[in-house]
Protein backbone atom coordinates (compact mmCIF):
# COMPACT_ATOMS: atom_id res chain seq x y z
CA UNK A 1 0.00 0.00 0.00
CA UNK A 2 1.65 3.26 -1.07
CA UNK A 3 1.62 6.16 1.37
CA UNK A 4 1.89 9.79 0.34
CA UNK A 5 1.69 11.94 3.45
CA UNK A 6 1.88 11.80 7.25
CA UNK A 7 -0.30 14.19 9.29
CA UNK A 8 0.55 14.57 12.98
CA UNK A 9 -1.59 16.37 15.54
CA UNK A 10 -0.82 17.26 19.11
CA UNK A 11 -1.61 19.74 21.82
CA UNK A 12 -0.64 19.87 25.50
CA UNK A 13 2.70 18.16 25.97
CA UNK A 14 3.16 18.10 22.23
CA UNK A 15 6.47 19.89 22.01
CA UNK A 16 8.43 17.21 23.85
CA UNK A 17 6.54 14.43 22.10
CA UNK A 18 7.05 15.95 18.65
CA UNK A 19 10.75 16.51 19.30
CA UNK A 20 11.15 12.89 20.37
CA UNK A 21 9.25 11.57 17.36
CA UNK A 22 11.09 13.75 14.85
CA UNK A 23 14.49 12.97 16.37
CA UNK A 24 13.74 9.28 15.81
CA UNK A 25 13.04 9.75 12.10
CA UNK A 26 16.03 9.15 9.83
CA UNK A 27 17.38 11.95 7.63
CA UNK A 28 16.26 10.04 4.54
CA UNK A 29 12.64 9.66 5.66
CA UNK A 30 10.76 9.78 2.39
CA UNK A 31 7.28 11.09 3.19
CA UNK A 32 6.16 14.68 3.71
CA UNK A 33 5.13 15.29 7.33
CA UNK A 34 2.48 17.88 8.20
CA UNK A 35 2.33 18.96 11.85
CA UNK A 36 -0.50 20.72 13.64
CA UNK A 37 0.45 21.70 17.15
CA UNK A 38 -2.02 23.81 19.12
CA UNK A 39 -0.50 27.08 20.27
CA UNK A 40 -1.29 30.71 21.01
CA UNK A 41 -2.53 32.76 18.07
CA UNK A 42 0.38 35.18 18.26
CA UNK A 43 3.14 32.66 18.71
CA UNK A 44 6.07 33.03 16.36
CA UNK A 45 8.68 30.84 14.71
CA UNK A 46 9.94 29.49 18.03
CA UNK A 47 8.08 26.20 17.64
CA UNK A 48 9.64 25.62 14.24
CA UNK A 49 13.09 26.37 15.64
CA UNK A 50 12.66 24.03 18.58
CA UNK A 51 11.52 21.24 16.29
CA UNK A 52 14.37 21.91 13.88
CA UNK A 53 16.87 21.56 16.74
CA UNK A 54 15.62 18.04 17.33
CA UNK A 55 15.85 16.59 13.82
CA UNK A 56 17.96 16.19 10.70
CA UNK A 57 14.86 16.66 8.55
CA UNK A 58 14.14 20.17 7.30
CA UNK A 59 11.41 21.87 9.35
CA UNK A 60 9.47 24.79 7.84
CA UNK A 61 6.55 26.90 8.95
CA UNK A 62 4.02 26.68 6.13
CA UNK A 63 3.24 29.51 3.75
CA UNK A 64 0.22 29.34 1.47
CA UNK A 65 0.56 26.87 -1.45
CA UNK A 66 3.91 25.49 -0.28
CA UNK A 67 4.62 22.26 -2.19
CA UNK A 68 4.61 19.06 -0.12
CA UNK A 69 8.18 17.80 -0.07
CA UNK A 70 9.47 14.32 0.74
CA UNK A 71 11.13 14.23 4.14
CA UNK A 72 10.12 17.78 4.95
CA UNK A 73 8.33 18.69 8.17
CA UNK A 74 5.65 21.28 7.35
CA UNK A 75 4.46 23.06 10.52
CA UNK A 76 1.07 24.79 10.55
CA UNK A 77 1.43 28.50 11.38
CA UNK A 78 -0.38 29.95 14.38
CA UNK A 79 -3.94 31.15 13.76
CA UNK A 80 -4.44 29.48 10.34
CA UNK A 81 -6.06 26.19 9.41
CA UNK A 82 -3.99 24.05 7.10
CA UNK A 83 -5.44 21.97 4.27
CA UNK A 84 -3.59 19.20 2.48
CA UNK A 85 -4.21 19.42 -1.27
CA UNK A 86 -2.79 17.32 -4.10
CA UNK A 87 0.93 18.05 -3.88
CA UNK A 88 0.69 21.25 -1.87
CA UNK A 89 -0.71 22.95 1.23
CA UNK A 90 -3.33 25.70 1.49
CA UNK A 91 -4.05 27.94 4.45
CA UNK A 92 -7.41 29.34 5.54
CA UNK A 93 -8.61 31.63 8.32
CA UNK A 94 -12.06 30.09 8.60
CA UNK A 95 -13.54 30.01 12.11
CA UNK A 96 -11.80 27.90 14.74
CA UNK A 97 -13.11 24.33 14.80
CA UNK A 98 -13.86 23.17 18.34
CA UNK A 99 -11.95 26.19 19.65
CA UNK A 100 -8.84 25.39 17.62
CA UNK A 101 -7.12 27.14 14.73
CA UNK A 102 -5.14 25.37 13.42
CA UNK A 103 -7.42 22.40 13.86
CA UNK A 104 -6.04 18.87 13.76
CA UNK A 105 -9.40 17.55 12.52
CA UNK A 106 -9.36 19.92 9.55
CA UNK A 107 -5.82 18.92 8.58
CA UNK A 108 -6.36 15.17 8.94
CA UNK A 109 -9.72 15.23 7.13
CA UNK A 110 -8.16 17.07 4.21
CA UNK A 111 -5.39 14.45 4.09
CA UNK A 112 -8.08 11.77 3.87
CA UNK A 113 -10.07 13.61 1.20
CA UNK A 114 -7.02 14.25 -0.93
CA UNK A 115 -4.92 11.13 -0.50
CA UNK A 116 -7.45 8.49 0.60
CA UNK A 117 -5.59 5.34 1.60
CA UNK A 118 -2.30 7.12 0.96
CA UNK A 119 -2.78 9.13 4.16
CA UNK A 120 -1.30 8.31 7.56
CA UNK A 121 -2.69 10.15 10.58
CA UNK A 122 -0.96 10.32 13.96
CA UNK A 123 -2.45 11.69 17.19
CA UNK A 124 -0.21 12.43 20.17
CA UNK A 125 -0.60 13.85 23.66
CA UNK A 126 -3.16 16.59 24.31
CA UNK A 127 -5.80 17.90 26.67
CA UNK A 128 -8.76 18.09 24.28
CA UNK A 129 -10.42 15.86 21.70
CA UNK A 130 -9.22 17.50 18.50
CA UNK A 131 -7.92 14.98 15.98
CA UNK A 132 -10.37 12.15 16.71
CA UNK A 133 -12.76 13.02 13.88
CA UNK A 134 -10.02 13.66 11.38
CA UNK A 135 -8.39 10.35 12.24
CA UNK A 136 -11.75 8.62 11.77
CA UNK A 137 -12.03 10.21 8.32
CA UNK A 138 -8.61 8.88 7.40
CA UNK A 139 -9.54 5.34 8.37
CA UNK A 140 -12.95 5.61 6.69
CA UNK A 141 -11.23 6.41 3.41
CA UNK A 142 -8.73 3.58 3.72
CA UNK A 143 -5.75 5.37 5.29
CA UNK A 144 -3.72 4.40 8.34
CA UNK A 145 -4.16 5.62 11.94
CA UNK A 146 -1.48 5.66 14.63
CA UNK A 147 -2.07 6.89 18.18
CA UNK A 148 0.38 7.49 20.97
CA UNK A 149 -0.37 5.02 23.78
CA UNK A 150 -2.32 7.20 26.24
CA UNK A 151 -0.32 5.66 29.08
CA UNK A 152 2.86 7.17 27.63
CA UNK A 153 1.25 10.54 26.89
CA UNK A 154 1.84 13.59 29.06
CA UNK A 155 -1.93 14.22 28.85
CA UNK A 156 -3.96 11.19 27.72
CA UNK A 157 -7.23 12.95 26.78
CA UNK A 158 -6.46 13.46 23.11
CA UNK A 159 -5.07 9.99 22.35
CA UNK A 160 -7.89 8.45 24.44
CA UNK A 161 -10.48 10.26 22.31
CA UNK A 162 -8.70 9.17 19.14
CA UNK A 163 -8.66 5.51 20.17
CA UNK A 164 -12.31 5.70 21.11
CA UNK A 165 -13.22 7.20 17.72
CA UNK A 166 -10.92 4.84 15.82
CA UNK A 167 -10.83 1.45 17.57
CA UNK A 168 -8.75 0.01 14.71
CA UNK A 169 -5.94 2.54 15.23
CA UNK A 170 -2.50 1.16 16.08
CA UNK A 171 -1.72 2.24 19.62
CA UNK A 172 2.02 2.54 20.20
CA UNK A 173 4.32 4.01 22.84
CA UNK A 174 5.96 7.26 21.78
CA UNK A 175 9.32 5.67 21.00
CA UNK A 176 7.71 3.10 18.66
CA UNK A 177 5.93 5.64 16.45
CA UNK A 178 8.87 6.77 14.33
CA UNK A 179 10.06 3.20 13.56
CA UNK A 180 6.50 2.35 12.57
CA UNK A 181 6.33 5.37 10.23
CA UNK A 182 9.63 4.34 8.67
CA UNK A 183 8.31 0.81 8.10
CA UNK A 184 5.14 2.20 6.52
CA UNK A 185 7.15 4.49 4.26
CA UNK A 186 9.10 1.45 3.04
CA UNK A 187 5.86 -0.32 2.23
CA UNK A 188 5.23 2.59 -0.04
CA UNK A 189 8.57 2.13 -1.77
CA UNK A 190 8.00 -1.59 -2.26
CA UNK A 191 4.63 -0.87 -3.77
CA UNK A 192 6.21 1.77 -5.97
CA UNK A 193 8.85 -0.71 -7.11
CA UNK A 194 6.17 -3.25 -7.96
CA UNK A 195 4.33 -0.72 -10.03
CA UNK A 196 7.46 0.12 -11.94
CA UNK A 197 7.93 -3.52 -13.04
CA UNK B 1 16.73 15.80 -3.61
CA UNK B 2 14.29 18.51 -2.65
CA UNK B 3 11.65 17.87 -5.25
CA UNK B 4 8.01 18.75 -4.77
CA UNK B 5 6.04 15.59 -4.11
CA UNK B 6 3.66 16.03 -7.00
CA UNK B 7 6.59 16.28 -9.40
CA UNK B 8 7.76 12.73 -8.63
CA UNK B 9 5.53 10.43 -10.64
CA UNK B 10 6.36 7.13 -8.97
CA UNK B 11 6.00 8.16 -5.33
CA UNK B 12 2.27 7.65 -5.20
CA UNK B 13 1.81 11.36 -4.54
CA UNK B 14 -1.29 11.54 -6.66
CA UNK B 15 -4.40 11.06 -4.55
CA UNK B 16 -5.36 7.42 -4.38
CA UNK B 17 -8.73 7.19 -5.98
CA UNK B 18 -9.74 3.62 -5.33
CA UNK B 19 -11.23 3.57 -1.85
CA UNK B 20 -13.60 6.52 -2.38
CA UNK B 21 -14.94 8.51 -5.28
CA UNK B 22 -13.22 11.86 -5.32
CA UNK B 23 -13.31 11.82 -9.11
CA UNK B 24 -17.07 11.70 -9.15
CA UNK B 25 -17.33 14.32 -6.44
CA UNK B 26 -14.91 16.53 -8.31
CA UNK B 27 -17.14 16.31 -11.38
CA UNK B 28 -20.13 17.29 -9.25
CA UNK B 29 -18.27 20.23 -7.73
CA UNK B 30 -17.01 21.43 -11.09
CA UNK B 31 -20.53 21.22 -12.53
CA UNK B 32 -21.95 23.16 -9.60
CA UNK B 33 -19.33 25.90 -9.86
CA UNK B 34 -19.79 26.09 -13.64
CA UNK B 35 -23.56 26.39 -13.13
CA UNK B 36 -23.13 29.15 -10.54
CA UNK B 37 -20.81 31.03 -12.88
CA UNK B 38 -23.10 30.78 -15.88
CA UNK B 39 -26.31 31.50 -14.04
CA UNK B 40 -25.22 34.02 -11.39
CA UNK B 41 -21.87 35.27 -12.71
CA UNK B 42 -19.89 34.42 -9.54
CA UNK B 43 -16.73 32.61 -10.54
CA UNK B 44 -15.47 30.14 -7.94
CA UNK B 45 -14.04 27.74 -10.51
CA UNK B 46 -10.42 28.45 -9.66
CA UNK B 47 -10.74 28.48 -5.88
CA UNK B 48 -8.48 26.22 -3.83
CA UNK B 49 -10.21 22.87 -4.02
CA UNK B 50 -9.93 21.44 -0.50
CA UNK B 51 -11.22 24.61 1.02
CA UNK B 52 -14.17 25.09 -1.32
CA UNK B 53 -15.10 21.43 -0.97
CA UNK B 54 -15.13 21.79 2.79
CA UNK B 55 -17.40 24.83 2.67
CA UNK B 56 -19.78 23.28 0.16
CA UNK B 57 -20.19 20.30 2.46
CA UNK B 58 -20.92 22.58 5.39
CA UNK B 59 -23.87 24.01 3.43
CA UNK B 60 -24.95 20.55 2.17
CA UNK B 61 -25.10 19.26 5.73
CA UNK B 62 -26.87 22.32 7.07
CA UNK B 63 -29.57 21.94 4.43
CA UNK B 64 -29.99 18.25 5.26
CA UNK B 65 -28.88 17.24 1.77
CA UNK B 66 -26.59 14.35 0.91
CA UNK B 67 -24.68 15.24 -2.23
CA UNK B 68 -23.17 18.12 -4.17
CA UNK B 69 -25.62 17.41 -6.99
CA UNK B 70 -28.54 17.88 -4.60
CA UNK B 71 -27.11 21.27 -3.61
CA UNK B 72 -26.74 22.17 -7.28
CA UNK B 73 -30.43 21.55 -7.86
CA UNK B 74 -31.32 23.88 -4.99
CA UNK B 75 -28.83 26.61 -5.78
CA UNK B 76 -29.68 26.94 -9.45
CA UNK B 77 -33.41 27.23 -8.82
CA UNK B 78 -33.37 29.34 -5.67
CA UNK B 79 -31.53 32.68 -5.58
CA UNK B 80 -31.88 32.78 -1.80
CA UNK B 81 -29.88 29.58 -1.54
CA UNK B 82 -27.26 31.20 -3.74
CA UNK B 83 -27.05 34.12 -1.33
CA UNK B 84 -26.52 31.77 1.58
CA UNK B 85 -23.86 29.90 -0.34
CA UNK B 86 -22.17 33.13 -1.32
CA UNK B 87 -21.73 33.95 2.36
CA UNK B 88 -20.37 30.44 2.97
CA UNK B 89 -17.93 30.65 0.11
CA UNK B 90 -16.53 34.06 0.86
CA UNK B 91 -14.72 33.71 4.16
CA UNK B 92 -15.64 36.68 6.27
CA UNK B 93 -13.40 36.09 9.24
CA UNK B 94 -11.44 39.22 10.01
CA UNK B 95 -10.44 41.47 12.87
CA UNK B 96 -9.19 44.97 13.55
CA UNK B 97 -5.42 45.37 13.38
CA UNK B 98 -5.09 41.66 12.58
CA UNK B 99 -1.36 40.83 12.84
CA UNK B 100 -0.32 44.02 14.69
CA UNK B 101 3.22 43.66 13.36
CA UNK B 102 1.93 44.40 9.88
CA UNK B 103 0.50 47.76 10.95
CA UNK B 104 3.54 48.58 13.04
CA UNK B 105 5.75 47.97 10.01
CA UNK B 106 3.37 49.91 7.78
CA UNK B 107 3.70 52.90 10.11
CA UNK B 108 7.46 52.71 10.21
CA UNK B 109 8.28 51.92 6.61
CA UNK B 110 5.35 52.86 4.38
CA UNK B 111 4.02 56.02 6.01
CA UNK B 112 7.28 57.92 5.33
CA UNK B 113 6.93 57.03 1.64
CA UNK B 114 3.32 58.14 1.60
CA UNK B 115 4.19 61.48 3.17
CA UNK B 116 5.92 62.42 -0.08
CA UNK B 117 2.65 62.16 -2.03
CA UNK B 118 0.17 65.04 -2.29
CA UNK B 119 -2.69 62.58 -2.62
CA UNK B 120 -2.83 58.91 -1.66
CA UNK B 121 -5.06 56.30 -3.23
CA UNK B 122 -5.47 53.00 -1.43
CA UNK B 123 -7.33 49.92 -2.57
CA UNK B 124 -8.45 47.44 0.04
CA UNK B 125 -9.31 44.38 -2.05
CA UNK B 126 -11.54 41.81 -0.38
CA UNK B 127 -12.34 44.04 2.59
CA UNK B 128 -15.09 41.77 3.96
CA UNK B 129 -16.94 43.43 6.88
CA UNK B 130 -14.45 46.29 6.98
CA UNK B 131 -12.48 45.79 10.20
CA UNK B 132 -9.18 46.27 8.42
CA UNK B 133 -10.47 49.30 6.50
CA UNK B 134 -11.28 51.06 9.77
CA UNK B 135 -7.89 49.99 11.12
CA UNK B 136 -6.11 51.58 8.19
CA UNK B 137 -8.27 54.72 8.41
CA UNK B 138 -7.31 55.09 12.07
CA UNK B 139 -3.63 54.60 11.27
CA UNK B 140 -3.72 57.18 8.47
CA UNK B 141 -5.53 59.68 10.66
CA UNK B 142 -3.00 59.30 13.48
CA UNK B 143 -0.19 59.82 10.99
CA UNK B 144 -1.86 62.98 9.65
CA UNK B 145 -2.41 61.47 6.21
CA UNK B 146 -6.10 60.69 6.25
CA UNK B 147 -7.34 63.97 4.79
CA UNK B 148 -5.34 63.46 1.64
CA UNK B 149 -6.18 59.79 1.32
CA UNK B 150 -8.96 57.97 -0.42
CA UNK B 151 -9.59 54.31 0.37
CA UNK B 152 -11.44 52.16 -2.16
CA UNK B 153 -12.77 49.21 -0.18
CA UNK B 154 -14.12 46.41 -2.33
CA UNK B 155 -15.57 42.97 -1.85
CA UNK B 156 -17.40 40.45 -4.00
CA UNK B 157 -20.23 40.35 -1.48
CA UNK B 158 -22.79 43.17 -1.15
CA UNK B 159 -24.04 41.89 2.23
CA UNK B 160 -20.66 42.27 3.93
CA UNK B 161 -20.12 45.67 2.30
CA UNK B 162 -23.33 46.91 3.91
CA UNK B 163 -22.01 45.78 7.27
CA UNK B 164 -18.67 47.45 6.55
CA UNK B 165 -20.45 50.72 5.79
CA UNK B 166 -22.45 50.53 9.03
CA UNK B 167 -19.23 50.29 11.04
CA UNK B 168 -20.74 48.43 13.97
CA UNK B 169 -18.56 45.69 15.35
CA UNK B 170 -19.12 43.27 18.25
CA UNK B 171 -18.48 44.90 21.63
CA UNK B 172 -17.09 41.65 23.00
CA UNK B 173 -14.14 41.88 20.63
CA UNK B 174 -13.07 45.37 21.70
CA UNK B 175 -10.67 44.05 24.32
CA UNK B 176 -8.84 41.99 21.69
CA UNK B 177 -8.87 44.90 19.23
CA UNK B 178 -7.60 47.33 21.84
CA UNK B 179 -4.72 44.97 22.53
CA UNK B 180 -4.01 44.65 18.78
CA UNK B 181 -4.24 48.42 18.34
CA UNK B 182 -1.68 49.09 21.04
CA UNK B 183 0.72 46.50 19.66
CA UNK B 184 0.23 48.01 16.19
CA UNK B 185 1.71 51.26 17.47
CA UNK B 186 -1.58 53.03 18.22
CA UNK B 187 -1.08 56.57 19.50
CA UNK B 188 -4.28 57.26 21.38
CA UNK B 189 -6.84 55.45 23.46
CA UNK B 190 -8.67 52.96 21.22
CA UNK B 191 -11.98 53.66 22.94
CA UNK B 192 -11.94 57.19 21.49
CA UNK B 193 -12.85 55.68 18.14
CA UNK B 194 -16.14 54.06 19.07
CA UNK B 195 -19.24 54.39 21.20
CA UNK B 196 -21.37 51.58 22.52
CA UNK B 197 -24.56 51.78 20.50
CA UNK B 198 -27.06 49.54 18.68
CA UNK B 199 -25.81 46.58 20.71
CA UNK B 200 -22.30 46.95 19.36
CA UNK B 201 -19.34 49.28 19.03
CA UNK B 202 -20.29 52.01 16.57
CA UNK B 203 -17.15 53.45 14.99
CA UNK B 204 -16.59 57.15 14.42
CA UNK B 205 -18.33 57.82 11.10
CA UNK B 206 -15.76 60.42 10.11
CA UNK B 207 -13.38 57.49 9.62
CA UNK B 208 -15.29 56.56 6.46
CA UNK B 209 -15.49 60.12 5.10
CA UNK B 210 -12.83 59.25 2.52
CA UNK B 211 -13.77 55.63 2.03
CA UNK B 212 -15.65 54.39 -1.03
CA UNK B 213 -17.23 50.97 -0.52
CA UNK B 214 -18.10 49.14 -3.69
CA UNK B 215 -18.64 45.70 -5.12
CA UNK B 216 -15.73 44.34 -7.13
CA UNK B 217 -14.94 40.80 -8.14
CA UNK B 218 -11.22 40.05 -8.23
CA UNK B 219 -11.81 37.06 -10.47
CA UNK B 220 -13.87 38.63 -13.21
CA UNK B 221 -13.56 42.42 -12.92
CA UNK B 222 -10.78 44.60 -14.25
CA UNK B 223 -8.61 47.24 -12.72
CA UNK B 224 -10.54 50.45 -12.08
CA UNK B 225 -7.83 52.94 -11.20
CA UNK B 226 -4.19 53.42 -10.28
CA UNK B 227 -3.21 53.13 -6.64
CA UNK B 228 -0.32 53.94 -4.32
CA UNK B 229 -1.22 51.15 -1.92
CA UNK B 230 -3.05 47.86 -2.43
CA UNK B 231 -3.97 45.77 0.59
CA UNK B 232 -5.22 42.25 0.03
CA UNK B 233 -4.61 40.15 3.10
CA UNK B 234 -5.73 36.54 3.44
CA UNK B 235 -7.95 36.72 0.38
CA UNK B 236 -5.78 35.08 -2.26
CA UNK B 237 -5.19 32.04 -0.04
CA UNK B 238 -8.63 30.83 -1.18
CA UNK B 239 -7.55 30.83 -4.83
CA UNK B 240 -5.53 28.24 -6.69
CA UNK B 241 -2.09 29.24 -7.94
CA UNK B 242 -3.21 30.04 -11.46
CA UNK B 243 -5.86 32.42 -10.23
CA UNK B 244 -3.47 33.91 -7.67
CA UNK B 245 -1.09 34.68 -10.49
CA UNK B 246 -3.83 36.28 -12.55
CA UNK B 247 -4.93 38.50 -9.64
CA UNK B 248 -1.31 39.49 -9.02
CA UNK B 249 -1.29 40.63 -12.63
CA UNK B 250 -4.32 42.79 -11.87
CA UNK B 251 -2.61 44.26 -8.79
CA UNK B 252 0.57 44.93 -10.71
CA UNK B 253 -1.36 46.77 -13.41
CA UNK B 254 -3.25 48.76 -10.76
CA UNK B 255 -0.21 49.87 -8.76
CA UNK B 256 1.70 53.05 -9.53
CA UNK B 257 5.48 52.65 -9.80
CA UNK B 258 6.91 52.39 -6.24
CA UNK B 259 3.42 51.59 -5.01
CA UNK B 260 3.04 49.24 -2.05
CA UNK B 261 1.37 45.82 -1.94
CA UNK B 262 0.40 44.38 1.47
CA UNK B 263 -0.35 40.65 1.78
CA UNK B 264 -1.26 38.33 4.65
CA UNK B 265 1.52 37.12 6.90
CA UNK B 266 1.66 33.62 5.36
CA UNK B 267 1.22 34.71 1.76
CA UNK B 268 4.04 34.99 -0.71
CA UNK B 269 4.92 36.17 -4.20
CA UNK B 270 7.11 33.12 -4.74
CA UNK B 271 6.53 31.42 -8.08
CA UNK B 272 4.34 34.31 -9.24
CA UNK B 273 5.10 35.86 -12.64
CA UNK B 274 5.49 39.28 -10.98
CA UNK B 275 7.77 38.18 -8.14
CA UNK B 276 10.75 39.95 -9.69
CA UNK B 277 8.85 43.23 -9.96
CA UNK B 278 8.68 43.73 -6.19
CA UNK B 279 11.02 44.28 -3.27
CA UNK B 280 10.01 43.18 0.21
CA UNK B 281 10.31 46.32 2.33
CA UNK B 282 10.79 44.95 5.84
CA UNK B 283 10.81 41.17 6.21
CA UNK B 284 9.18 39.17 7.66
CA UNK B 285 6.11 41.39 7.11
CA UNK B 286 4.63 40.81 3.69
CA UNK B 287 4.84 44.39 2.46
CA UNK B 288 6.23 44.76 -1.04
CA UNK B 289 7.17 47.73 -3.19
CA UNK B 290 6.75 47.72 -6.94
CA UNK B 291 10.19 48.51 -8.34
CA UNK B 292 9.88 47.63 -12.01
Amino acid sequence: MPYSVVGIGTSWGGLAAMRKLLSDLPADFSLPVVVVQHRGKDSDQLLTELLQDATDLTVCEVEDKDPLMPGRVHVAPANYHILIEAGHLSLTIEEPVRFSRPSIDVMLSSAADTYGKGAIGVVLTGANEDGARGLADIVKLGGRALVQDPRTAEIPIMPDAAVKAVPSAEVLPLEALAPRLVALSHEREKAGARRAV
Amino acid sequence: MAVPVAAVPSTGAEPDRQSFKPDLERIEIELLLEGIFRHYGFDFRAYAYASIRRRLWKRIEEEGLSSVSALQERVLHDPEMMEKLLLDLSINVTSMFRDPGFYQTFREHVVPLLRTYPFIRLWHAGCSTGEEVYSMAILLREEGLYDRSRIYATDINEVVLQRAKAGIFPLERMQEYTDNYMRAGGKRSFSEYYTAKYGGALFDQSLTKNVVFSQHNLVTDRSFSEFNVILCRNVLIYFDKTLQSKVHGLFYDSLAMFGVLGLGSKETLRFMAHEECYQQIAPPEKIFRKVR
